[in-house]
């Protein structure tokens, strides 16, 4: 058998459900020996999915699993070296703890003397001793918890799966166990993969993380590169609180959003790339600060802003970079959290250890370090369709008029590239007002508009950036105004031929 | 209250009855003469001891025809389990009497001797859905994940089975053998129709002291039927105690 350098591989797997809904599109995924692995996604991105397969209770439809190098694609759970931890526990309520914890032992057979000592050892582990011959119904979530860890400890797996195994304590004990879960790893040398939605717990516990949405894997990276470095919107919106905002990269290091430019660390997108950064709420240096209504001597006197250079000439020398007013002021435990409305129009989150009472005009700074900015998956909606009679066209299933100027260019029946800006899409309360009816899928606060991902009834994805408020789940109508249909011709395969 | 009234009425006051008259004679004066008659009557307990084994035959057929069909249903084999249990309880709407006449004749088209075999096949036909459904309850309300814990834990297909399926289906199993048993022991008209009165079983004794000759025999049957209760309430305890456990998970007594 070839060892391999890991313990699990998963290479391009695919699980297909009945229904043809994809909980898991081409994953791939490599896990070292004696990791901390952690799964993490909002509920049905099909983190537990994967977990299943690699358990060996879901057969993956496409793509293979190699553990320690073998390929265990098909092979049943119980012939398996893992083991898991359910998020309900699983206990079985006709056995006491004792016998819950022995039951893997029984099944291989291990003498009675042997078995006693190795459940005792692994009770102790999780500080359970006393209550080998309770009731496991008596028990609390968080003891049956622990009998349940025990149980799939004892065994010796090379991989221990654990599935939101604290997802049903309460929050005190849900912190105490995610200590001793680190300490249990520490000291037991075995890989974990770990299962959660609560991105506190994954960063707090793994080596690695891995963020997973809508079955395909977003970022793969340690708790403080996923945080500080998200890969796209959707990491940095799931992953802590975060601004995130449209911006152009002007050129290598230095960055325009918010009306200005920014100093900035990244590089390699390109002259005027349009982009995404993210700027998280505690890197923002907020202290009070006067609108300057004052001479032009006055201001000059003020400290050099940092990054300004080039662009923001006609702006005055000022130690601020963004000037607004505090909306709100939350407390939050240790720190206070505010939303500033900045004097250009854009709503910041802002996190800082002092209060700042609404109503204060502020000033804003971040540094360089602090901008993360990230390439845009898209920037424009794009679908392709087919040229129809009387100014029309199809795309998405449906027929959408265009303008005349349009049409002109097109023949009839030729395939054509369609192009859609995000703001020239129309969203209607009601369904039937639109050419197209979809439900809001996921939204983004970008500072000063909403970016909206709306999935049409067939399943297509369409991105709209608004100022009206929607929420996860509405109903909407799709609507756009010829105008905003850009066509484009295809360079069809005959066409070249 | 008027919960009170009607056990008063009608469940202690003919128990207070059934206990007067088995302990009294025809002229209302205490004896223990009825039991005595019984005992002495090796026919009578034969066809007491033939009764009890009987149903006991009846259940166990019941058990292992129902429990795989319970199993099936429960396990979501079928997409519609609802319709398959469905299936299994559509016969309980027609009257069981109906039911049993239509099996004599069923017998007669296909020119079997009627008999113990006619008698066996109409109680297990007559009393299979009483076994399937408790277990199908028990089996459909258990956690999935328990079958995938033992997988998990090293449990191939069989062991899956008698380690965790099976005990933790055994309040079901046990409704089941409750509700199979106490109506089979008792019944009377079953035995009369499918084996033209050839065999008697215990509940046709009682209803014979009831219904022949006036009141002569009312004592005598009243003190058969205290017999009967008494066998009857030793099944339902038996086995409580394992029962109590799980009984909240899906047993139907």
């Amino acid at each position: 058998m070839a060892k391999s350098e890991y313990i699990i591989e998963v290479n391009h797997v695919s699980k297909q459900f009945e229904d043809g809904k994809f909980a898991l599109d081409d994953v791939s995924l490599q896990v070292r020996k004696g990791e901390f692995v952690t799964i993490l996604g909002p509920s049905g991105c099909g983190k537990t999915t994967l977990l299943r397969c690699i358990a060996g209770f879901q057969v993956a439809t496409e793509g293979d699993i190699l553990l320690n190098g073998e390929d265990v694609t098909e092979m049943p759970p119980h012939l398996r070296p893992v083991n898991t931890v359910f998020q309900k526990y699983a206990l079985f309520p006709h056995l006491n703890v004792f016998e819950n914890v022995a039951f893997g032992l029984k099944l291989k057979g291990v003498e009675k003397v042997e078995m006693e000592r190795r459940v005792k050892k692994a009770l102790k582990m999780v500080s359970m001793s006393d209550y080998e011959y309770r009731d496991v119904d008596s028990l609390s979530g968080g003891q049956q918890q622990r009998v349940a860890i025990a149980r799939a400890i004892i065994n010796e797996p090379e991989v221990l799966l654990l599935d939101e195994p604290l997802a049903a304590l309460d929050r005190k004990m849900r912190a105490d166990m995610q200590l001793e879960l680190r300490e249990m790893h520490k000291k037991l040398g075995i890989t974990f993969i770990y299962v959660t939605h609560d991105q506190e717990e994954a960063l707090t516990l793994s080596d690695r993380v891995v963020v997973m949405r809508e079955g395909k894997i977003q970022q793969v990276g340690t708790p403080t590169d996923v945080y500080n470095e998200p890969k796209n919107c959707f990491v940095a919106n799931f992953i802590g609180e975060s601004n995130i905002l449209d911006a152009t990269m002007v050129k290598d290091r230095l960055v325009h959003f918010c009306d200005r430019d920014f100093e900035c660390v990244d590089k390699g997108f390109g002259e005027d790339q349009e982009v995404d950064v993210v700027v998280r709420p505690e890197d923002w240096y907020i202290a009070e600060a006067k609108r300057e209504s004052e001479s032009e001597s006055e201001r000059r006197e003020g400290e050099k802003a940092k990054g300004e250079k080039a662009r923001g000439r006609k702006k005055k020398e000022d130690p601020w970079q963004l000037h607004g007013v505090v909306q709100s002021c939350i407390f939050k435990g240790v720190h206070y959290e505010m939303t500033v409305l900045t004097d250009n129009g854009y709503e910041l989150m802002v996190q800082d250890y002092h209060c700042f009472e609404p109503e204060t005009e502020v000033g804003l700074l971040v540094k360089p370090e602090d901008i993360q900015v990230m390439a845009k998956p898209r920037l424009y909606n794009s679908f392709e369709g087919e040229v129809l009679p009387d100014n029309r066209v199809a795309f998405l299933d449906e027929e959408w008029d265009i303008s005349d100027r349009t049409a002109e260019r097109f023949d009839v029946g030729e395939k054509v590239e369609i192009e859609v800006d995000f703001n020239h899409i129309n969203l209607q309360d009601d369904e039937e007002d639109g050419t197209l009816s979809g439900e809001v899928h996921f939204i983004l606060y970008k500072g000063d508009h909403y970016h909206l991902q709306v999935r049409t009834d067939d399943g297509d994805d369409i991105y709209v950036d608004t100022n009206d408020i929607w929420d996860v789940g509405d109903r909407v109508g799709i609507k756009i105004a010829p105008s905003w249909i850009r066509l484009y011709k295809v360079e069809s395969v005959e066409g070249r031929v | 209250m008027p919960y009170m009234l009607f056990m008063a009425f009608l469940v202690l006051l003919p128990l207070v009855l059934i206990g007067i008259y088995a302990f009294t004679d025809m002229q209302g004066h205490f004896t223990i003469h009825n039991f005595l008659l019984f005992f002495s009557k090796s026919e009578a307990v034969n066809t007491f001891i033939y009764s009890i084994a009987i149903a006991l035959l009846t259940t166990m057929i019941c058990l292992v025809l129902g429990y795989p069909a319970a199993y099936i249903m429960a396990m979501r084999s079928f997409r519609t389990p609802a319709v398959i249990a469905m299936l299994f309880i559509l016969p309980m709407w027609i009257n069981f009497l109906l039911r049993t006449i239509a099996t004599v004749e069923l017998f007669h088209m296909f020119n079997l001797p009627l008999g113990e075999g006619a008698l066996l096949f109409g109680m297990v036909y007559d009393f299979l859905p009483f076994m399937i459904y408790p277990i199908y309850n028990t089996l459909q309300k258990m956690d999935l994940s328990l079958i995938e814990a033992a997988q998990d834990l090293g449990a191939n297909r069989g062991k899956v089975f008698t380690k965790v399926v099976l005990p933790l289906s055994a309040p079901g199993i046990y409704s089941g053998i409750v509700m199979v048993f106490m109506p089979t022991v008792s019944t009377f008209a079953i035995s009369e129709l499918l084996t033209h009165n050839k065999i008697t079983l215990f509940g046709s004794l009682i209803q014979r002291s009831f219904g022949e000759g006036g009141t002569t025999m009312w004592n005598y049957g009243a003190a058969l039927s205290l017999i009967m209760l008494v066998i009857i309430a030793a099944t339902s305890f038996f086995g409580q105690g394992d029962a109590d456990v799980d009984n909240q998970k899906g047993g139907l007594l």
